[in-house]
């Protein structure tokens, strides 16, 4: 099967990481870690642009988009070069933004994704090194506010921009490869998704070789489906009534899934680039090695192991490895219990309830995990009963213990079940002759029965068994 | 003559620093040269602490002078600029911290052209600096304060910067001794960048062992800069009489077009001086030296254009008032920034242009690498290169003030050194119908213990540091 791609869509995209599991930001000392902080706490002469003020590059900072650029197949430039990009804002504290410019940090690699059809290979243009601008708080509404308060506590923070080719053919192959990158940086350990504004994205997208329009502003993975799927029916319809599509910048409003032009006439900006002449180059080409070194694992490679050492499925390994701290949950539970049963729990069960309640891995301990594999391994309690404290859990908390305690949920063997088989048989003698008649439902509304009277502690298909003993016996 | 650091030293040793600093101050308060932008309220008190501490220290009570364009916490640095009336730094300069480390007393901060951009002090906001020895003649620039107010007796030593020739300019006008130090000898951290891969923070003083003083002082490795490297200090021990086979380059380009007859004659004098101290010349050619001045312009006001793009009234200094944030900014850019500082900003950002940046700045750099390739074949041959500092002594105020052009021509022989990144000094060599003029001994990358020492012979062998300017009172 080939996915025809039958309008012709391009789509690429630029996206923003914030390096925030860097200890200080790119050029000064002060910390990243601003978040929770009162504006403007997290600030020194630098990355105020204090006049006087000199970038000491971070090299750690360095490290990381190399690791970045490994890590998307890049080739990794000899040494480093910084360039002064001028334009007048006010969360830009020195009237121009150091970025890279025709030497980027490492350039010309891929990212092989699930596409429409199978595999499909994303290039990636570029990946450049620079500072986040400060943040702009309005008083009220941006239209109504009565004055704006800069925040410089973000000023200086390592941003890499990543480029892509317009190699993704339709919107889940953006948001694909959109989850598939967040997912390799968290390998990497070089950014946390979770903190606001980690990652931002900007998109370009066109239809049968038409110009292409840029969709900014769209903070989610789900939004920027959203904002591309929009921007092509708006395209279409465009096309549909022999117009053509403009070249231009839009917004996305996410809270009414439309993009929005612009409307500034924005002539091409002249950002006069040059070379900043306050960085020295820094030769880092010996560097690769020693970090190729280093690399960890990333999620492809580990999907495989997954499937080799634990011996599961690929649709087990490619969902539990699709999210590094699912992975590593995983491999803790898989190392206490049966790693085929952990791979079943883990990936089919609790990953679902988690995802109906829009919850993370974080809200489930892996020692309750372990004891509820232990419970129904050992036969202590039933599939259904584990499932029932998971639900538990997750929605009023305890431990599995408690829980199967106050529910009594220890599974029922022996005579209670022997004699509730015999109570179900002899006080429904109607379904029992409707058995003998050929309608095999109504076993199941027998054994059913059998469930209803030990509150679902019984193994189902023990009772199915001794029930059809039963029958054979002293019904016959 | 006026006193030295060594001097001094001994007069604090036998009164105290306090009295010392007040008799500067004294001096400073009776003068009307111009040369200071203000003056520290704590200078008395800073006095008294290395009093009462018996502070030890290469410049123990020594009260200096710092361009207003170099970082001082807690004192006003304005870059003689309306655009930052009232602003104090929360931060020292690598340059104040070591000063303060060595027991320096900050004494206030001299005048200089707004932003370092003018070669006579006249573009400052608070009027041009007047030269100790004429006042009707300029005290150049752009680090006219610094000089002015060494050769005025109101401090020993003072800090300037040289983007091109800002430093070697005033010196050599007014009469002192100044050092531009290689590019990357002293760390740039919290000298408000006009320039930034030409400039550096200099000495002047009226002594050149006092120049060599401060640079042990001023000149250690600072990782906040990253094109500060880590060399050898040492320059007062560096400094010898010795100039037995010391090789002079003198380069014909420097005496060319527009150098006055009698710098010239000075600077051949000098040279002579030297030959007679046992130092042998050879005339040395330096061909790109033509296209320096253009280059220099050219990436000068290129680097300052987005230099100065910070100041826009949101976080210090003052603000005009607008409708919005884009109306504030540029109103406050247009009406505090001076007409010269305003030009080299539009000519700036026209070189970085789409569609110029190639044809100017580019072309620029490529010429910045002929100009330095110059330097490096020269001092293959020799050990110095000797030539007039300014082509012409002091000229009046307001002569060339509606002219730039013909005030950018004055750097012509000091521009070149910037572009390449060498040391250089610039020490009286005589006086031109009652002003004084400068030698410039231009020195190899990171060798300023040479130049140092060819200028300290020369100052020992000759007496035009002795004499007194006008304005010492
Ligand atoms: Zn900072």
């Amino acid at each position: 099967m080939v996915y025809e791609n039958p309008d012709g869509v391009m789509i690429g995209l630029e996206i923003h990481v914030q390096l925030n599991k860097l200890a200080t930001k790119l050029f000064c000392g002060c910390s990243t870690d601003y978040h929770t902080s009162e504006p403007n706490t997290h600030v020194c002469p630098v990355c105020m642009g204090l006049p006087g003020c000199l970038p000491v590059l971070n090299k750690r900072a360095v490290e990381y988009a190399i690791r970045i650029g490994l890590a998307l197949n890049c080739e990794i430039v000899e040494q480093t070069q910084f360039h002064r990009k001028n334009y007048y804002y006010p969360d830009l504290p020195k009237g121009f933004q150091t970025t890279q410019y025709d030497y980027p940090i490492v350039s010309d690699g891929k990212v092989v994704i699930e596409g429409e059809d199978g595999e499909h290979v994303v290039r990636i243009r570029r990946a450049h090194m620079e500072e986040d601008p400060g943040r702009l708080m309005h008083m009220g509404s941006i239209e109504k506010s009565r004055g704006t308060l800069i925040d410089y506590n973000r000023s200086g923070m390592a941003l890499i921009e990543i480029v892509s080719e317009p190699d993704m053919r339709s919107p889940r192959e953006a948001r694909r490869f959109l989850d598939k990158l967040r997912n390799i940086l968290e390998y990497l350990d070089v950014f946390d998704s979770t903190l606001e504004g980690s990652m931002r994205v900007d998109a370009n997208i066109s239809i049968g070789g038409g110009d292409r329009t840029e969709v900014k502003n769209i903070s989610s993975h789900k939004g920027a489906e959203r904002a591309l799927l929009y921007e092509i029916m708006r395209q279409k319809n465009i096309k549909r009534r022999g117009e053509k599509v403009v070249m231009e910048t839009r917004h996305f409003d996410e809270a009414r899934g439309v993009t929005i032009s612009m409307r500034t006439k924005e002539e091409e900006h002249d950002y006069r680039y040059f070379p900043e002449p306050d960085l020295v180059p820094m030769r880092v080409g010996s560097w690769v090695e020693g970090i190729l070194e280093t690399l960890p694992e990333l999620p492809d490679a580990r999907r495989s192991r997954f499937i080799s050492d634990y011996g599961m499925v690929d649709t087990h390994a490619k969902a539990l490895t699709s999210d590094i701290r699912v992975a590593d949950f995983y491999e803790e539970v898989a190392s206490q219990v049966d790693p085929a049963s952990a791979a079943v729990w883990v990936s089919d069960v609790l990953k679902g309830e988690l995802n109906y309640r829009d919850l993370t891995i974080a809200s489930f301990t892996v020692e309750d995990m372990v004891k509820i594999i232990e419970l129904v391994v050992s036969g202590k309690i039933t599939e259904k009963g584990a499932v029932e404290i998971i639900r538990n859990i997750l929605d009023e908390g305890g431990s599995p213990m408690d829980i199967v305690k106050e529910k009594g949920l220890l599974k029922v063997e022996g005579d209670v079940v022997d004699q509730a088989v015999e109570e179900v048989l002899r006080e429904n003698p109607q379904a029992l002759e409707d058995y003998f008649a050929g309608k095999e439902k109504s076993l199941n509304f027998l054994v059913g029965q059998v469930m209803k009277k030990t509150r679902g502690r019984a193994d189902a298909r023990s009772v199915r068994e001794m029930m059809l003993e039963e029958i054979d016996k002293n019904y016959r | 003559m006026l006193d030295g650091l060594s001097d001094i030293k001994y007069k604090i040793g036998s009164s105290s620093a306090e009295e010392v600093v007040a008799s500067y101050l004294e001096r400073i308060e009776k003068s009307d040269i111009n040369a200071f932008t203000c003056i520290a309220e704590d200078a008395t008190d800073q006095a008294k602490k290395i009093d009462s501490l018996n502070m030890e220290g290469p410049l123990a009570g020594v009260p200096i002078a710092i361009k207003d364009n170099i970082s001082t916490k807690g004192l006003s640095t304005t870059c003689s600029s309306a655009i930052l009336d009232g602003y104090v730094p929360p931060y020292d300069a690598h340059v104040i911290e070591r000063l303060r480390e060595a027991g320096a007393v900050i004494i206030g901060k001299s005048n200089m052209d707004e932003f370092g951009m003018g070669t006579s002090t006249e573009t400052s906001t608070y009027g041009p600096t007047l030269n100790p020895w004429d006042a009707e003649r300029v005290a150049g620039g752009s680090s006219g304060g610094s000089a002015a107010a060494v050769v005025a007796g109101q401090v020993p030593v003072s800090l300037g910067s040289d983007t091109g020739g800002s430093v070697r300019c005033p010196a050599a006008f007014c009469g002192a001794v100044g050092l531009k130090p290689t590019y990357g000898a002293v760390s740039r951290y919290g000298l408000v960048s006009y320039a930034n891969s030409l400039e550096q923070i200099g000495p002047l003083a009226n002594r050149v062992e006092d120049v060599a003083t401060l640079m042990d002082v001023i000149s250690t490795y600072d990782n906040r800069d990253s094109t500060c490297v880590k060399h050898n200090a040492g320059y007062t021990d560096a400094l010898q009489d010795d100039m037995e086979g010391l090789k002079i380059g003198v380069p014909a380009e420097y005496f060319g077009e527009g150098i006055d007859d009698n710098v010239q004659k000075l600077v051949w004098d000098a040279v002579g001086k030297f030959e007679d101290m046992g130092a042998e010349y050879t005339k040395v050619s330096m061909p790109n030296t033509p296209y320096a001045l253009a280059a220099y312009y050219t990436i000068a006001m290129s680097e300052a254009s987005s230099n100065l793009a910070r100041f826009d009234g949101t976080r210090y200094g003052t603000r005009s008032e607008g409708e919005n944030w884009h109306m504030m900014a540029s109103k406050t850019r247009q009406e505090k920034f001076g007409a010269e500082v305003k030009r080299r900003i539009l000519l700036g950002t026209y070189a970085l242009s789409a569609g110029y940046h190639d044809r100017y700045y580019l072309k620029a750099l490529k010429v910045r690498t002929l100009v330095k390739q110059d330097f490096e074949r020269a001092f293959e041959d020799v050990d110095v290169l000797m030539a007039p500092t300014m082509p012409t002594p002091a000229f009046r105020i307001g002569e060339k003030m509606d002219d730039p052009l013909s005030l950018y021509l004055t750097d012509v022989n000091t521009v070149p050194i910037n572009l390449a990144g060498v040391p250089s000094i610039s020490v009286p060599c005589g006086f031109s119908e009652g002003l004084p003029v400068g030698l410039q001994v231009i020195g190899n990358y990171f060798d300023e213990a040479t130049i140092l020492k060819a200028a300290n012979a020369f100052e020992k062998n000759t007496d035009h540091h002795t004499k007194l300017a006008g304005a010492v009172v």
